[in-house]
């Protein structure tokens, strides 16, 4: 929403007059509601950079906040629901920092018997700010949302380390449960560190994974298939009784793949087919 | 036309496949490995696709066949050096390269040939007998 040349000049002069009562009034309203996780010091000091950016972007002449005279109050604003989103704040605790200038104006400008300019010079305000509270709450909803993707990515990261247990021997632990994302992050790893560490056997160990329904063993049934196409073995342990039962009843075919329930079982596997490749190849 | 060169170590035949497979190579390359595996008499053949950053099913397709190849004249063809982003790519195209055996590298692959030959009987050896002696039982012996 625009306003015109003539209104936002007006707007300006509202806000200067009052600069002080304005700001103290502003700080104020978000201080009662954010109850002193930030000091009156620093809301007053982004009250001010808020207050200067929009009476610069209301000089500028007609007011748009997606033009290019709005520039630096865009810029004040997503700093402000940057921080206020990596910082924790609720949304509408953000919110209230931009609405806060709606209540200070009607607070400070006397309405009672003004003059009906006045009045509709406050309506234009009011709706103004309404503007700069929508994309305060958008530029807050996009932050939390990179947040969210970023901590994804790194859980993804965390929760899937293949360790070397012997050599020729690597395993993957699985904790969690695996979704198509994640078990496309298990497989490249796993394969990967096969080439690296150039281990014939690897066991994926599925004792912290909460369910296995028929998607997830499809996954590691994939995951074993590409192993054997590079040439190497995988071997399935840290089957719980429960889950061995639910294979079963879902009718879950591991084939000619070697299951083991613990992960002791499988090393001492792993390390007897080792032994009996070496026995073959020196006779 | 690009050839693939076919290298012998011992008793096996090396095949690096570094450059995109067309049909006309992969051709000339199943011809120069059958020749090849005639004239060395070598009983395995080691195929690195190390550099292959993509096989499709013809790849897929040639790799089976000159197994087969290698087969009927008794030689055994290891594949090594697939990419995971390659087994990945096959495995959810539902490939499987049905009558090959794979290895990690070159290394793991000759060993892997090393035990399968070790694995099989060895009759002239095991029996003791000597070529020379099999000369007494010809028709023209006498006792």
């Amino acid at each position: 929403m625009g306003l015109t040349a003539e209104e936002s000049g007006r707007i300006a002069a509202l806000l200067d007059t009052h600069a002080d009562k304005l700001t103290a009034s502003w700080t104020d309203t978000i201080a009662v509601s954010l109850r002193g996780r930030l000091t009156r010091a620093e809301l007053l000091k982004q009250v001010q950079d808020l207050h200067r950016a929009t009476l610069d972007a209301l000089r500028s002449g007609d007011f748009d906040l997606a033009a290019a005279g709005s520039g630096a109050l865009r810029a004040a604003l997503v700093d402000l629901s940057r921080s206020r989103a990596r910082q924790g704040f609720s949304a509408s605790e953000t919110a209230i920092t931009v609405f806060g200038l709606k209540k200070a104006l009607f607070d400070v400008v006397d309405t009672r018997g003004a003059d009906p300019q006045v009045l509709a010079d406050l309506i234009a305000a009011g709706l103004m700010i309404d503007d700069l509270g929508l994309f305060t709450f958008e530029t807050y909803a996009k932050t939390r949302e990179e947040l969210i993707a970023d901590q994804a990515e790194q859980l993804l990261e965390l929760a899937t380390p293949v360790v070397k247990l012997w050599e020729g021997v690597v395993a993957i632990p699985l904790v969690g449960t695996l979704d198509s994302a994640r078990a496309q992050v298990v497989m490249e790893r796993l394969l990967e560190t096969l080439v690296e560490t150039s281990s014939p056997y690897a066991i994926i160990d599925i004792t912290g994974v909460p369910a296995v329904d028929t998607q997830v063993a499809q996954h590691i049934l994939k995951t074993v298939v590409a192993a054997r196409l590079m040439g190497a073995e995988c071997i399935i342990s840290g089957i719980r009784p429960q889950i061995a039962q639910t294979i079963v009843a879902l009718g879950i075919e591991f084939g000619d793949i070697a299951t083991k329930a613990t992960l002791a079982d499988a090393l001492r596997h792993a390390l007897r087919m080792i032994e009996a490749s070496r026995k073959g190849r020196s006779n | 036309m690009e050839r693939v060169p076919v290298l012998k170590i011992g008793d096996i035949l090396l095949v690096s496949i570094q450059v995109d497979m067309q049909d006309q190579t992969a051709l000339a390359l199943q011809e120069d490995l059958a020749d090849r595996i005639v004239a060395t008499g070598c009983h395995g053949v080691i195929i690195d696709i190390t550099a292959l950053d993509i096989v499709d099913s013809f790849v897929g397709r040639m790799l089976s066949s000159i197994a087969a190849i290698s087969r009927v004249l008794d030689a055994e063809t290891v594949v090594v050096g697939m990419r995971p982003a390659v087994a990945i790519t096959l495995v959810e195209l539902g490939l499987s390269l049905d009558g090959i055996r794979t290895a990690l590298n070159v290394e793991r692959g000759m060993e892997l040939l090393a035990q399968s030959r070790a694995d099989e009987p060895d009759l002239g050896l095991d029996l003791g007998l000597d070529l020379a002696d099999l000369d007494s039982f010809g028709p023209t012996a006498t006792p």
